[in-house]
């Protein structure tokens, strides 16, 4: 290792404009179907199991209490009870606190009001749907998803995965030719995403139409209820969130320059030869 | 050791004010008539891929007794304080009458002992509220489809309001006054009808007596309560704010299928 050598640097092509585009469009609509869709729960921040709702007993609530002469937030998932003042039951400005589910930031508009929730969330829905089905569509035929999404079969091993597990622990990521594909754990997720997660929040969110249960029965038994299907809508959007976090995440510990890049103009650096092992 | 507070400080004002602006961002969005306008665009297509993939035929769910909700939630008006409603209460609505007018040929009127000899039905059916939860309740009354053949619908008629006795808001104009508004394809509909019984008892105020609508495979606000009149029309725009509904009026889907 006496002299060293510089590793080189290769743009890849690595993002359709398909892809590129259809990533943006879906950072825009996710971003405010989270946000419109806790503007909804605000309504009614309580969640329960089955057909209908039982008020006295949700598995999952934000409500606002009177201890003293204070009031404070406390949020009940199964039996555990939180105190969460400022941030679910109860938050606001000093002064101007009220209850609500979720606090303003996280909601739009920032103040309670549920028709409108429901204005941005039934259009950032369709918009999802049809960039969703844009994106199906095209990377099914071109078999995008089929050559750079499914996990290779030398990936699939025990001991790879493990390799794999060990080295996102350390925050060390594939280098080099191996840096020119998915990696085994990223694509699982992806696949989760794209064909099990975020088609579970269409389903679910169709299931709490009481027009399309009428019509669509299966539905409604698929998910053991209405209320099921609206707790299941609230866990998948939770699955998304934690998605999106370790997403942003790895994109900064990654490469922010490098990542934002190739999301944008397509073009993605990979270093060849000359990686010390 | 002095600078971590400071720095913690610092971050929390530029946190602090990020969010600020963000919120303030999205509120002045929502608060844009054309972005509303925008935003609204998808009830009409939510409406249309409705109208064009799901049989409106349908039946909504039926349940069984064991299914029916102890604790359904009586929303919106429960005790109306409306002085017309006081009066007919007091008697028992010994001296209701339902009206049904409009573009029919024979208007009529229903006092609630002509509705009980009416063609009816009893159906165990999930009521889903805009808020998000349901209530599961066994609901007896007069098929709407019948009676209106009765009346008598005339060719112009294409919707039916549903005037009702109770006062949601105080308002100079009137506009506070509840009503809703249906088509003839969901008044014709065999789940639709005037209910006068739920659970076996007679319709309690909290959830409407002495008669409410209910229409299934819509959300609540759309179940009339109250109800004093129905009117057929061919178009709603002269009541109230003129979207069909006290709850339309105040920006909710006159289609609440969804």
């Amino acid at each position: 290792m006496s002299d060293v050598k510089r590793p080189a640097k290769v743009l890849t092509y690595r993002h359709t404009v398909v892809v590129r585009l259809s990533h943006w469009i879906n950072v825009l609509a996710i971003s405010l179907l989270l946000m419109s869709g806790l503007q909804i729960f605000n309504a009614h921040p309580a969640l329960y199991w089955g057909q209908k709702a039982t008020f006295a007993q949700p598995w999952l609530s934000m409500t606002a209490q009177q201890r003293g002469d204070d009031t404070i937030g406390v949020t009940k998932i199964g039996s555990l009870t939180l105190e969460t003042t400022g941030l679910f039951g109860y938050s606001g400005k000093v002064g101007a606190q009220e209850p609500r589910g979720f606090p303003a930031w996280a909601t739009i508009p920032s103040y309670r009001a549920l028709v409108d929730g429901r204005h941005w969330h039934f259009f950032f829905a369709w918009m999802f749907v049809l960039n969703g089905l844009v994106y199906l569509g095209f990377n099914l035929l071109n078999g995008h998803i089929k050559r750079d999404m499914l996990p290779a079969k030398d990936q699939l091993t025990p001991q790879h995965l493990w390799h794999e597990i060990i080295d996102h622990a350390r925050l060390k990521f594939p280098k080099g030719e191996e840096a020119r594909r998915y990696n085994a754990l990223q694509k699982l997720v992806y696949l989760a995403m794209i064909f099990v997660v975020l088609p579970m929040m269409i389903m679910t969110g169709l299931t709490m139409s009481p027009a399309v249960d009428a019509s669509q029965p299966w539905l409604v038994s698929l998910f053991g209820g209405r209320q099921s299907a609206r707790t299941l809508h609230f866990i998948c959007a939770s699955l998304v969130v934690g998605f999106i976090l370790v997403h942003v995440a790895l994109v900064i510990v990654v490469g922010f320059f490098n990542s934002m890049r190739s999301m944008i103009t397509g073009k993605y650096a990979i270093e060849v030869e000359g990686d010390a092992q | 050791m002095t600078s971590a507070p400071h720095r913690r400080g610092w971050l929390k004002g530029v946190a602090a004010s990020a969010t600020g602006l963000w919120l303030a961002a999205c509120d002045k969005l929502n608060d844009n008539p054309k972005v509303q306008e925008t935003l609204q665009s998808a009830e009409g297509l939510t409406r249309r891929a409705h109208r064009s993939l799901i049989d409106r035929k349908a039946l909504a769910r039926e349940f069984s007794l064991a299914d029916i909700s102890k604790d359904f939630r009586a929303n919106g008006s429960i005790s109306p304080g409306d002085d017309d409603y006081r009066a007919l209460l007091g008697g028992q609505f010994a001296d209701y009458k339902l009206v049904i007018d409009g573009l029919v040929e024979h208007p009529l009127q229903l006092s609630l002992a002509d509705l009980a000899t009416q063609p009816s039905r009893t159906q165990i059916t999930r009521h889903d509220c805009v808020e998000g939860w349901s209530s599961i309740a066994r609901w007896k009354g007069a098929r709407l489809g019948p009676l209106l053949d009765r009346a008598g619908l005339k060719r112009e008629a294409r919707y039916l309001v549903f005037h009702c006795f109770d006062s949601l808001e105080q308002t100079l104009d009137g506009t506070g006054q509840y009503y809703e508004s249906i088509d003839l394809v969901d008044a014709y509909h065999p789940q639709t009808i005037l209910a006068y019984q739920m659970n076996d008892a007679i319709l309690p105020v909290g959830h409407g007596a002495p008669l409410r609508l209910r229409v299934e495979r819509q959300l609540g606000y759309k179940q009339a309560k109250y109800i004093s009149r129905i009117e057929a029309v061919s178009d709603f725009k002269s009541f109230g704010r003129g979207k069909g509904g006290y709850w339309e009026d105040r920006g909710y889907e006159w289609y609440a299928g969804i």
